[in-house]
């Protein structure tokens, strides 16, 4: 605001272009949104809203034209993390910010000290804001475990806790029950009177909350329709509700296809049953679920399933698929118990489920294809069935589109066409309208309607849209579990004597909640002390390392690690497992290989030529060679790693003094095995040389004898196990932590909490130190254990210095988290990035870490990676410090490019790193 | 099982690999550069071994024996003084160091038995031990051929025509080339076959495919035979393209023989994947479950190190594993020309093991799906 141009703007663009591959999601777009407001933003799905509003909180890259927030130019990255801690922005998806291991309080906590709120004053703002927000009864609750409702309010409590002057809510109702909607806007509207300072720009699919709304933006195609308040709206069109308003905004083409939904009354024959169910229970643990939950719906009809969040309906569906088995009771689909492995009633129903459930790696036609042909559909009737459907559920010109670049609302159509494919009789639809505008829904029940009517498909539906409910044959209202009501629902809004069937729904569940509802929404107003003055400035330090937001980052980051005991013993029994397999299994010495001898002459002394090879060590010998085919055959089986031949008159050759030559055949399939096999078979020779010398010439012969004293060093025993604990201790302590830094970062790219890296107010090197600080530490935990197993348990000597050891395993730590933080900074899935860090360290840690060969052997790019490798540092290190006695200033040249290794790759990774989506 | 669903299950999985460009990048590497590297990159097991000489005796003979050592297989000898030995050694400069002590020479000749240290870095157990001996016989060699001049006794000229069969130059590109092909295969196939389920269930799409009808077995077999295809497809021309015309490394046996092992191998490996799946929880945790089972797999099935020295119990345990069998064949079909008489036992062990797998997947598999 300190440019002083309009200061009573929240936001404004201009010229706001913006593209995805080929798609055009805003298309210069110009827009004032005034300050202090309630703004909407309506529109069918995936006309630009979503990519609007991440323009504007700074989640996403501006591409083309201009974007100011509160004054400041978003696209320079300075201006943008001066005014971050000045908005909030809640993205679209139930909790799609939060972390679902997560309490309540914990996520609540991340934020406040993201922030750099001290703690007396988060902990009181916190308290306070779960009180407003009524979820102050559950803070321990992990909030994956939370209902959609109550998912948003947390997001709302996590975008609040810094009191935002602008806030964005990119639709945060979607998929929340009515009451819970109620409750939610009561909220915001007790901020805003707290605030009255503070503009809320909201994308909403609900026509009946954006009629609330100051001041509306109707878009579509990337374009502004129009813009003023519902009520000049209405009256530009020429219509008295806003959902007929928004319809008669749309361009001809499209308003052309919508017709107000007609459901012909059911024909009162055929009541036949499809679906029944009697006492259908479920427990998980303790907790039920559903109880006793029992409905009958006859062939035809379109049977509503309404009620709160996580009361039970998703369930009951999933019992009635066969997906859950019930605890108690039955559920019969056209008289047959549900059974998973009746194969042929499954082709009889459709299901779609809440979840998104669909193939992205598949365009929408090979979806379609897809499930067309695993219902066995014959394959003659398959493309005009996709064509039929495809023309039903409006999805013709994206039939070569990817479903994850649509948005919500197509992708829910596409699902719903999937799922009746088959033409089945029945269809368990969960949710199908959650995301969708009002023009695709009313289409999408009106095909219900025709499939209901002229089909005589029973159709088994939940909604949180109550024009929706009211369009059903019969409803059922659910509450934890419980069927508190089942009727038609003129029946229902008449028993209940309300003005609607909306006011209807939330009676009852005021009823079955008690209190608790009430008291949430007296509590709203209350927040507004709550919301005192704040100084921003303090929490958009410029700074580039604030510990604070480091340390939230870490801390959040080890509780995760905490609540995921799997993935913490995997890293921490893993690795001694690892220890103690490649410890004793790796071994390079050989010994007892299987010879066999070819001997033409059966003589005394050709036998004790072999004796002498038989009774080494090295050899241990197998039944005689017949011939060279045997020889052959025997080596090419592998069963023989040398094969020794004696030519005709050996003996009497030898005797005489005349040239005799021993033919000697190594197994050279294995390099490393056939050369030390070729330097014991020399030796052995030479042996058996000179005692024939001896024999001949007596004590003379010893006349140019010397003795050459080998002397092993570090390994007097020359045991495998000396030479390689460290080296595998090195090993080991490159791939899990390497492993689990990756993986904590992509992952949150995958499940999209890496938005709040976009918009909060920490950096990418904060992001990255809190990422990696407690993989390090669990790295140092393990390698304590290891160091102690190898010396207590495994037996190798430690014979240097401790303290350098510990140092250099800091160092190591800290350069194999980096590697992790690295790798992670420009892959973006999952399976990509466990590929690609296996190889990575299998090939730093196994090939080039000086393990096997020495780094000192390797020649051109191996020599080159082998010097920059901060696994070959740390074996030289590791070895050192337990067989070479050795400390720190005997090993200053590894410790240093050890302390290098770390730092390069935390910076490689900020480089790489993005602030903001594309 | 029907044919048609396991086939369009498996075009399914096709096309996400397909639209995955990270991943075919990373397959294409893994059977390309990759070996590429390891052939060229695996040095001699005696490639430039780093040796001093401590020469306190400064004799000809001494002299004689620091020219013996030369590149490739030792580093040009420097002259060091006894105490930097110690020095360098610790720090690694050197794997060996030769001390001839004064006086050498002329007890040599006078019949004294004198002796020569040789100091070896035994944590570099490679070298250690290949290079000794090859110390040894050097200085042996120069010493006789030394000695010979003084003396007139001939030693039995006995010669030992030493030749090393299937691999005449003992180079260690060939087998670590091969090697790395044959390694690959288990890892990618594993990663490739779990993670696209444990893909499938945190997308919730399995559940989806349960209310269909489709089987569990199905299911599995869908995810089986295209990742096992594209490895097999990955490994042909790996072997063809890579191995054989680009790094002119000869195959001895025949390459069908190899597919058909790699094709069981596979059948195990992507089981395994499927197995590790349905015990691992998320993305993470299945990533280092491969580190726990992968690496050892790979590291103690005798393509890196030899097994013939592994303790028993290891041995016996590594039986059971896939890789040991694979290893074992891809050795003898490559290098020694073994043909399907010679290899059956190793054939039919994968394909019992790939079934046990199989059984033991589909098992857990349908457990999981409650």
């Amino acid at each position: 605001m300190s440019e002083g141009e309009k200061p009573a703007l929240a936001a404004s663009v201009r010229g706001l272009g913006h593209s995805f591959k080929t798609a055009r999601a805003l298309d210069d777009v110009t827009l004032d949104f005034p300050a202090g407001r309630m703004l909407g933003l309506i529109g069918p799905d995936g006309v630009g809203k979503s990519t609007l509003l991440s323009l504007i909180a700074g989640a996403r890259k501006v591409q083309e034209g201009e974007v100011t927030a509160l004054g400041a130019d978003m696209r320079d990255a300075a201006a943008r993390a001066g005014v971050g801690p000045r908005i909030a922005y809640m993205p679209q998806g139930l909790g799609k910010n939060l972390y679902p291991t997560l309490s309540v309080f914990e996520n609540v906590d991340f934020f406040g000290r993201l922030f750099g709120h001290a703690r007396a004053e988060r902990e009181r703002r916190i308290r306070e804001l779960l009180a407003a927000t009524g979820l102050d009864p559950f803070p321990d609750r992990p909030a994956g475990k939370l209902s959609g409702g109550m998912k948003q309010k947390l997001g709302l409590c996590c975008a609040l806790i810094h009191d935002p002057d602008l806030l964005i809510l990119d639709e945060p109702t979607t998929g929340v029950d009515p009451l819970a909607r109620r409750q939610f806007w009561d909220l915001i509207g007790g901020i805003r009177a707290g605030r009255p300072g503070m503009g809320v720009i909201v994308a909403t699919a609900y026509m009946e909350e954006a009629a609330g709304f100051d001041w509306l933006v109707a878009m579509d195609e990337g374009k502004v329709l129009a813009t003023g308040t519902p009520a000049e709206l209405q009256r530009r069109t020429g219509t008295d509700s806003l959902d007929d308003a928004f319809i008669a905004l749309m361009p001809e083409h499209k308003r052309s296809r919508h017709r107000g939904v007609v459901i012909p009354p059911r024909p009162a024959d055929g009541q036949e049953t499809a679906i029944e169910a009697e006492g259908l229970t479920i427990r998980f643990g303790d907790f039920t679920a559903v109880d006793d939950v029992s409905f009958r719906i006859p062939r035809g009809e379109i049977f509503g399933f309404l009620g709160s969040n996580g009361c039970g309906k998703t369930t009951t569906m999933k019992m009635l698929t066969g997906l859950l088995p019930a605890s108690e009771g039955t559920a019969r689909l056209f008289g047959h118990e549900v059974d998973p492995r009746d194969i042929e009633t499954r082709r009889r129903v459709g299901y779609m489920s809440q979840s998104f459930s669909l193939y992205s790696e598949l365009t929408v036609r090979q979806n379609l294809d897809l499930h067309a042909r695993l219902f066995s559909l014959p394959p003659q009737a398959i493309p005009a069935r996709i064509e039929e459907m495809a023309r039903r559920f409006d999805l013709l010109e994206i039939m070569d589109a990817l479903p994850d670049a649509l948005p919500l609302g197509v992708t829910q159509r596409l699902s719903l066409a999937v799922a009746m494919i088959h033409a089945p009789e029945m269809l368990i639809l969960d949710e199908p309208t959650s995301g969708v505008d009002p023009i695709a829904r009313d289409a999408l029940w009106q095909s219900f309607a025709d499939l209901s009517r002229e089909d005589g498909v029973t159709i088994f539906i939940s909604t949180h849209f109550m024009n929706e409910a009211e369009r059903c044959d019969r409803i059922s209202l659910m509450h934890a579990g419980k069927v508190l009501v089942s009727d038609t629902p003129a029946a229902i809004v008449e028993q209940r004597g309300c003005k609607d069937l909306e006011e209807a729904f939330v009676s009852y569940l005021e009823e079955a909640i008690g209190e608790s509802g009430r008291a949430a929404k007296a509590a709203a107003p209350d927040l507004a002390p709550v919301i005192a003055e704040y100084d921003h400035h303090a929490a958009g330090r410029r700074r580039i390392l604030d510990p604070l937001r480091v340390m939230s980052y870490a801390r959040r980051e080890a509780l995760e690690l905490r609540r995921d005991p799997i993935r913490a013993s995997f890293a921490f029994i893993g690795s001694l497992v690892l220890l103690f397999v490649l410890g004793y299994g790796i071994s390079m010495d050989v010994r007892e290989l299987p010879f066999a001898v070819l001997d033409h002459d059966r003589t005394t002394a050709s036998r004790d030529y072999t004796l002498d090879i038989a009774g080494s060590p090295w050899f241990t010998e197998r039944p005689p060679l017949a011939s060279h085919a045997d020889l052959d055959r025997r080596m090419r089986s592998g069963e023989l790693s040398l094969a020794i031949e004696i030519p005709p008159g050996f003996a009497r050759d030898v005797a005489a003094g005349r040239d005799v030559g021993v033919g000697a055949w190594i197994d050279g399939a294995m390099p490393s095995r056939a050369e030390t096999a070729q330097g014991y078979v020399q030796g052995l020779h030479a042996h058996w040389l000179q005692s024939r010398a001896r024999e001949l010439y007596g004590e003379a012969a010893l006349a140019a004898d010397f003795r050459l004293e080998t002397r092993f060093r570090y390994n007097p025993g020359v045991e495998s196990l000396v030479a390689m604990v460290p080296a595998v201790i090195a090993l080991v302590l490159l791939f899990i932590p390497a492993m689990l830094s990756t993986l904590a970062i992509v992952r949150e790219k995958d499940l999209g909490s890496i938005v709040n890296l976009y918009v909060t107010p920490v950096t990418r090197l904060e992001f990255l130190l809190g990422k990696q600080l407690p993989y390090v530490g669990l790295s140092m935990l393990n390698f304590a254990t290891l160091t102690a197993f190898a010396v207590f348990v495994q037996g190798v000597p430690f014979t240097g210095s401790l303290a350098a050891f510990v140092v250099g395993g800091l160092l190591y730590a800290v350069a194999a988290t980096g590697l992790g933080l690295f790798i992670s900074s420009f892959m973006n899935s999952q399976i990509a990035a466990i590929f690609f860090t296996t190889i990575v360290t299998m090939l730093l840690a196994v090939q080039y870490s000086g393990m096997i060969d020495p780094v000192a052997s390797m020649e051109g790019s191996a020599a080159a990676i082998g010097a920059i490798n901060p696994a070959s540092h740390f074996v030289t290190i590791a070895r050192g410090a337990f067989s070479k006695a050795l400390g720190f200033a005997d090993l200053a040249g590894s410790f240093a490019a050890l302390a290098a290794a770390g730092p390069a790759l935390l910076a490689l990774s900020v480089l790489f790193l993005r602030k903001q989506a594309r | 099982m029907r044919i048609a669903t396991v086939w369009r299950l498996g075009i399914k999985e096709l096309w996400g690999l397909v639209r995955t460009p990270a991943l075919l990048v990373l397959i294409l590497f893994a059977f390309s550069l990759q070996i590429y590297v390891a052939a060229t990159a695996t040095p001699f097991t005696l490639n430039k071994a780093p040796i001093s000489i401590v020469d306190e005796d400064v004799s000809p003979l001494s002299a004689r024996i620091a020219t013996a050592f030369y590149l490739p297989w030792f580093t040009p000898p420097q002259t060091i003084t006894l105490s930097q030995m110690n020095r360098r050694m610790d720090a690694g400069i050197d794997t060996f160091t030769l001390v001839i002590p004064a006086g050498f020479q002329r007890d040599l000749l006078a019949g004294a038995e004198p002796a020569i240290q040789l100091n070896v870095d035994a944590t570099r157990m490679t070298q250690a031990f290949t290079g000794a001996g090859y110390v040894q016989a050097i200085v042996a060699g120069e010493v006789a051929e030394f000695a010979r001049r003084y003396r007139a006794e001939e030693v039995p000229p006995v010669d030992l025509v030493l030749r090393a069969r299937f691999n005449p130059e003992l180079n260690p590109g060939w087998f670590g080339a091969m090697m790395e092909v044959v390694n690959n295969v288990s890892l990618l196939s594993v990663i490739l076959a779990g993670a696209a389920l444990i893909r499938e269930r945190e997308r919730g799409t399995i559940e989806h495919l349960l209310v269909m009808p489709v089987t569990p077995v199905e299911i599995m077999v869908g995810k089986i035979w295209p990742m096992a295809l594209v490895v097999l497809g990955a490994v042909l021309f790996s072997m063809t393209i890579v191995v054989q015309a680009w790094l002119d490394i000869p195959v001895a046996g025949s390459l069908w023989l190899l597919m058909a092992g790699a094709a069981l191998q596979l059948f195990a490996t992507t089981s395994l994947g499927i197995l590790l799946a349905t015990v691992a929880g998320s993305m993470p945790q299945f990533g280092l479950l491969l580190m726990l089972v992968l690496f050892p797999l790979q590291i103690l099935a005798g393509g890196l190190t030899p097994v013939e020295n592994m303790p028993d119990a290891l041995r016996w345990a590594m039986s059971a594993a896939p890789d040991t069998h694979f290893v074992s064949l891809a050795q003898a079909v490559l290098f020694r020309g073994a043909g399907l008489d010679t290899v059956w036992p190793q054939l039919a062990s994968l394909a019992a093991i790939g079934t046990a797998f199989f059984a033991l997947s589909l098992w857990r598999f349908r457990k999981s799906l409650g």
